[in-house]
């Protein structure tokens, strides 16, 4: 547990330590003002809540997370680091737990100084806030499972193109695993099953739920059991690749 | 201190180790030889804990790095090959992260980071990023980082490499310093540095340990072992060549020049002492043998004998161009 902390430190201030914390953070208030606004139509809309704001995460994550998740392990492997970081006396759950939470709390940052919408709508009227709160969370949750999926792509590699590439490729057949140009593909010939899972599946879907201001059990376990899942396939990669 | 047990590594059809077994007790300085892809790095990394082995394992201080990796590697100070660091971070900022990771805290870790600082002089660039250092302080960062926590056993890939001539002497006497409380292993591909620091020297080539001794040993083995070494007057050289190899004890010469001198090296059998027999000989031609010294015989040669045997067994008797 001491150990992930000062790895989960030395990560953290590695985001700030290079100009990429403070690209990624203006990108990404700009494209989410920008998705909210023009596209989503928040004023149009005349209605005092954030579901223009938060319906775009999905989107905006499947571009911008990966590009936060490709270093995590490529670069260490690229510059030769992964050697010195694993011979140093910490457990690998502790180095694959360490790297993730501080890329989490990252993006928790760059998603809680988008608080200005959250104040903008509740000076135009009375939203609810619970709902709020439970959409923060569930975008949350949905950035950390995108980061867990991109970790653990990033362990395979050691360039960081193919480990953005690849991530986002695996993050949008898991969001757009819900919409209906997926489920239709699978609608005509699987059992009903199949498409129960294919749906269930979906980062996508179970976010909508939460937007939704439905905080259900099944879409925390969801996530949190792609975290897990995907931290774990983590480990195991880089246990099996490590050398080469 | 550290045993090597019957290490192997395959990489699909490829054995990179092919069973080496070895014991380090305090006080050695180990140099690790051999050409590259010779096994050497790959052997080191399994010793850190860094790949598995295919079979066979390794015990530093009585701990073994597959069954209590945690506890062994708490015992080994490790420089990896290239001396990879953290390239965004200042050079203290990393020695900082190292010395959490290791435990050190408080008045220790203050004295553990002062001491390797000033055993490495790298004071002056500790709020610099790794990436804008050069080569040889970099390595000197790295091997810092091994040494934070006073490791007993030490395992350096190539501790001199990128360091200047000023530079390599002076880590030479760091690591000679530390050899009485320590065993080291150090892998390069310099036969002079062994020949420097190491106590003993262990040559590998296609994942086999192929000779194992002290340097001293190990020159021991070269053809030129004893052969003695003549700076003759060039008008009388055909003749000496001539008369040496008709001596008893010499089993061939050969002709080397050297900076416009005639230089003649009687070869004896079996590389037994020839100096009675070579002074005596001297003394007879007077003033046209101007010097002569017997020879020790270099590692390179046994280095090269011993890791490239079939070149070695194909060539004519070698005729060199130059020492």
């Amino acid at each position: 547990m001491r150990n992930t902390a000062i790895i989960f430190r030395r990560e953290l201030a590695g985001y700030f330590a290079t100009t990429l914390a403070y690209v990624f953070i203006v990108i990404f208030l700009a494209l989410a003002g920008a998705l909210t606004f023009f596209v989503g139509n928040f004023f149009e809309r005349g209605q005092a809540d954030l579901q223009s704001f938060f319906s775009f995460h999905p989107w905006l994550y499947l571009v911008l997370i990966p590009a936060l998740s490709m270093r995590l392990w490529a670069e260490e492997r690229r510059s030769g680091t992964i050697e010195l970081f694993l011979t140093l006396p910490v457990r690998l759950s502790e180095a694959v737990l360490g790297k993730f939470l501080a890329a989490w709390c990252f993006a928790g940052i760059a998603l809680a100084l988008t608080f200005p919408f959250w104040i903008t709508v509740n000076l135009l009227g009375n939203p609810d806030n619970g709902v709020i709160l439970a959409s923060y969370l569930g975008s949350w949750l949905m950035a950390g499972a995108i980061l867990a999926v991109g970790a653990a792509v990033s362990a395979i590699t050691k360039s960081q193109v193919i480990a953005f590439v690849v991530s986002t490729a695996v993050v949008f057949v898991l969001t757009a695993a819900g919409t209906s140009i997926v489920l239709d593909l699978v609608r005509g010939w699987a059992p009903a099953g199949v498409i129960r899972a294919v749906a269930g599946a979906s980062l996508f879907g179970h976010f909508s739920t939460i937007t939704r201001g439905v905080l259900d059990l099944r879409d925390l376990v969801y996530f949190v059991s792609i975290i897990a899942g995907f931290l774990g396939a983590n480990a195991l990669l880089i246990e099996l690749k490590k050398a080469d | 201190m550290l045993e090597i047990q019957n290490l192997v590594k395959r990489f699909g059809p490829l054995v990179a180790v092919d069973g080496v077994s070895l014991t380090v007790p305090r006080g050695e300085v180990l140099g690790f030889l051999g050409p590259n892809g010779a096994g050497k790095s790959t052997t080191m990394k399994m010793v850190a804990g860094f790949l598995a082995p295919t079979a066979g394992t390794a015990v530093i201080c009585g701990d073994d790095i597959l069954t209590r990796p945690l506890q062994a590697k708490r015992h080994l100070g490790y420089l990896p090959e290239g001396a990879p660091a953290y390239p965004d971070m200042t050079a203290i900022d990393f020695l900082g992260f190292v010395a959490a990771i290791r435990g050190l805290r408080g008045a220790g870790r203050k004295s553990h980071l002062a001491r390797v600082i000033e055993m490495m002089r790298i004071g002056e660039v500790l709020n610099q990023p790794i990436e804008t250092l050069s080569k040889g302080f970099q390595r000197r960062v790295g091997v810092a980082q091994a040494l934070l926590h006073d490791p007993p056993v030490l395992i350096l890939d190539e501790p001199t490499d990128g360091l200047d001539p000023n530079q390599k002497y002076e880590m030479r006497s760091i690591i000679r310093a530390m050899q009485p409380e320590k065993a080291i292993v150090i892998s390069t591909h310099l036969l002079e540095e062994v020949e420097a620091v190491c106590s003993r020297a262990i040559i590998i080539a296609r994942g086999r340990i192929l000779a194992d001794g002290a340097p001293a040993e190990l020159a021991a083995r070269s053809p030129r072992h004893n052969a003695a070494r003549l700076t003759v007057v060039a008008a009388a050289e055909a003749r000496l060549r001539a008369e040496l190899v008709r001596l008893p004890g010499i089993a061939s010469v050969e002709k080397v020049s050297e900076n416009h001198q005639a230089i003649l090296i009687a070869i004896p059998h079996d590389r037994r002492p020839i100096a009675d027999e070579i002074a005596d000989f001297v003394r007879a031609q007077g003033p046209a043998v101007s010097e002569w010294r017997i020879e020790q015989g270099r590692l390179d040669d046994v280095f090269r004998a011993i890791t490239a045997p079939a070149a070695e067994t194909t060539e004519p008797e070698p005729v060199r161009q130059a020492a």
